[in-house]
């Protein structure tokens, strides 16, 4: 071993000065993270207008998604709305139909919660069999934010529901509009309107300056840039809930109104876009699991393809809806392995395996994908997105 | 307990803003359209992404067909073949089409567009006229093809074993598939899938951009060879060249402008760097070139026509074509009302002045 020069020798930034405190009035990560950024895939989608990207989650760790790089989902652009601009109107079965300002949402009673976001088409792509290398692309579709806001019941008990509602038709303030139907029960119970993300107001393309935060369930019914909330006695379908986001199944029917999103997890370290550099000895294996039903109990990992499975450490706290982190920490010989994680929530709803899914639903369901992951690592560290039989 | 926030909502407001049509006819509009001006309307605002009869061009959505495959490896999801409802397809067309101009289509437009789509799935007669009166009348061919989410009775009962601990396998694992022989996945210039994690173990590089891309493995070649190519002399003074538009093209306000009014044709038209043919020909270096000449674009005859005569897309033109694509060049694919302002005509000219080929 010789003397680290990097010890030995004064570096620069040892010696003159660094930024000055107005350099950077709003800041971005430094240089060296440059390659943490939302991805899109480009042959997904004819239009980048109305396509998704993806949350690099193989780069980050913890449980909250920052909101510049937390995957976008848009339908017609993400459009440039000012809180002075902003108004939020409630009709249909109610007493009164209401228009409020975005002032006017400020004086409601706030809230906060953590929830997870995820595109119903999350995992999707690989629903025929291993397609894309890489976490961020295979399971990216995907983010939790601290959100603050005002909860949906308090609006609409401002404009009083109708004994004969039964629904609530949301729809966004941009060119797609993109209405969803939302039974009452759920809309009274947890689901809240937006305006801080995190801590910061919400990025433009996560809504500003209004969304929908609708926990657990897909996230196509989080309306962005919320300009109407609308009382029904029925679901308006709409071809946000039956063209797309309904589920095929092998007798030719489709399920509609799969709103909740099953318990999942994933490892987001070793995986494709992050091998193994530092060869045998500790390894540190970090992932992320999830629940539309609850709280995650417990995440397994297997390091065998399956064959064995060890209990991995929540590392945080666990809350409902939310992601939650985990760790396993192994000590690897430096030989092959197929590492899987299963999540476990409260509901004791284990999560499947791709193929138990297929056996039920068929291969053209794409949505809902929330089968059990598998890594391939090689003994040079470097690490393949696979099936296994 | 009311906080008396907010005020009632005006009726002229809801009645804009409120454009719901649900299944049983419930927001339905007066008015009425035949199958063949829906074919018209159709032709104009739609075919460009959606193929005259519906069909789908590139990978935009099919429409029309798809009659009996729902049970296939790959099924046709269409109007006909899969909506449930025809409360969908107006309601979704009046709000949300044609892509990137929404809320442009007159209530009668959307009928006779509606009628269109029933007639080009086959199930009504091209002297069909689709009015308010008769719209729940019609009832697609699967409608009874859903049913809501079971999961909770089919499935959670499955899942709710406890899972298995240890001598799970009765074989050792096999790899079945591999992502990487599909090769689909975006890369890195140096191979890997975009955003591997640079190497932490290498020595620290000068210039951070390039630690960050390429591992130190790497010789240095590939950063050379990927140079961008608008590092490139040509490219950086093409700006300035001279050109039809020279003088709008100087004005930073104005191209700043142009760039706002680009947004209505960049659903279809891609400018920059990275810009490939989409609907519509990527615009790089358009401006002060021979009309139809963008390579690798399969043009409508009259503009290859306009081209093949030595027309040049000059401020003149541009205007022309801009102001009215039909009346410049009837048969164009371009559906596009047109830019009708002539100060968003000089703004997005000059917008496209700044982008060479």
């Amino acid at each position: 071993q010789t003397p680290d020069p990097l010890i030995t020798e004064v570096q620069e930034w040892a010696s003159v000065f660094g930024d000055a405190v107005d350099a950077t009035p709003y800041g971005m990560p430094i240089e060296f993270e440059s390659h943490v950024v939302r991805r899109n895939v480009e042959w997904l989608t004819e239009s980048t207008a109305s396509s998704i990207n993806f949350t690099p989650i193989h780069a980050l760790e913890g449980t909250i998604t920052p909101q510049g790089c937390a995957f976008e989902r848009h339908h017609s652009g993400a459009i440039s709305l000012s809180k002075q601009d902003y108004r939020l109107m409630i009709n249909g079965l109610v007493d009164k139909p209401l228009v409020f300002t975005f002032e006017d949402l400020l004086r409601f009673p706030r809230q906060i919660s953590i929830a997870f976001c995820e595109c119903a088409a999350n995992g999707g792509m690989e629903w025929g069999g291993a397609q894309l290398e890489g976490c961020q692309f295979t399971q990216g579709m995907i983010h939790n934010m601290e959100y603050t806001g005002v909860m949906l019941r308090d609006l609409l008990a401002e404009a009083g529901v109708k004994p004969e509602g039964k629904w609530v038709y949301v729809e966004g303030a941009d060119a797609s509009s993109n209405g969803r139907s939302i039974p009452l029960e759920k809309a009274l119970d947890d689901v809240m309107v937006a305006f801080f993300a995190n801590g910061e107001a919400l990025r433009k393309e996560h809504g500003y300056p209004v969304r929908l935060v609708v926990p657990g369930w897909e996230g196509n019914m989080w309306v962005k840039w919320l300009r109407r909330i609308s009382v029904y006695d029925q679901a308006v379908e709409s071809r946000e809930e039956t063209s797309k986001y309904t589920d095929m199944m092998p007798d030719g029917r489709a399920r509609k109104w799969t709103w909740v999103m099953d318990a999942k997890s994933v490892i987001t370290q070793p995986s494709p876009q992050a091998p193994i550099r530092h060869g045998a000895g500790p390894l540190v294996i970090t992932g992320l699991a999830w629940s539309g039903n609850g709280k995650i109990t417990r995440v397994d990992v297997s390091t065998d393809g399956g064959n064995s499975w060890h209990p991995a450490r929540i590392t945080g706290e666990a809350r409902s809806m939310a992601l939650t982190r985990f760790h396993y920490d192994m000590n690897w010989d430096g030989s092959e392995m197929f590492i899987m994680s299963r999540a476990v929530d409260e509901t004791g709803y284990v999560q499947p395996t791709k193929q138990a899914l297929r056996e039920i639903r068929g291969v053209n369901n794409v949505y809902h994908n929330n089968g059990i992951q598998v890594w391939w690592v090689r003994a040079d560290g470097e690490v393949e997105n696979v099936e296994i039989a | 307990e009311s906080l008396g926030l907010g005020r009632e909502a005006l009726p002229e407001e809801i009645a804009a803003w409120d454009a719901t049509v649900l299944p049983d006819g419930t927001g339905l509009p007066d008015g009425s359209g035949d199958v063949l001006t829906g074919e018209e309307v159709f032709g104009a605002n739609c075919a460009s992404c959606h193929g005259e009869f519906a069909e789908g061009l590139d990978s935009w959505p099919v429409l029309a067909g798809g009659d009996g495959t729902l049970t296939d490896p790959r099924p046709v999801k269409t109007i006909g073949s899969y909506w449930p409802y025809l409360s969908t397809v107006y309601d979704y067309v009046h709000r949300s089409m044609p892509f990137g101009q929404a809320q442009t289509l007159s209530v009668d437009d959307t009928y006779a567009i509606t009628a269109f789509l029933l007639y080009s799935n086959g199930l009504v007669e091209d002297d069909f006229t689709l009015t308010r009166e008769n719209f729940t009348t019609i009832v697609m061919p699967n409608a009874e093809g859903f049913y809501p989410d079971d999961r909770a009775e089919t499935e959670y009962p499955l899942f709710r074993a406890e899972p298995c601990m240890a001598d799970c396998r009765t074989a050792p694992p096999e790899v079945t598939k591999r992502a990487i022989e599909l090769n689909v996945t975006p890369k890195d210039e140096n191979g890997n899938p975009a955003g591997t994690l640079p190497l932490l173990t290498a020595a620290s590089q000068t210039a951070p951009a390039e630690a960050a891309a390429a591992p130190a493995e790497t010789p240095a070649e590939p950063a050379a060879e990927t140079a961008p190519e608008a590092a490139s002399p040509e490219t950086e003074t093409t700006a300035e060249e001279p050109d039809a538009a020279d003088e709008a093209a100087a004005d930073p306000a104005l191209i700043e402008a142009g760039e706002k009014v680009f947004r209505k044709c960049a659903s279809c038209h891609k400018v920059g760097d990275d810009a490939k043919h989409a609907v519509g020909p990527a615009l790089n270096g358009v401006v002060g070139r021979t009309i139809a000449t963008a390579e690798g674009f399969k043009y409508s005859k009259p503009l290859a026509e306009l081209g093949a005569g030595g027309g040049i897309w000059d401020a003149a033109a541009l205007h022309a074509f801009l102001e009215d694509p039909k009346g410049f060049a009837a048969g164009t694919k371009m559906s596009f009302a047109g830019l009708k302002k002539p100060e968003d005509r000089d703004a997005v000219i000059a917008y496209l002045s700044t982008f060479a080929d």
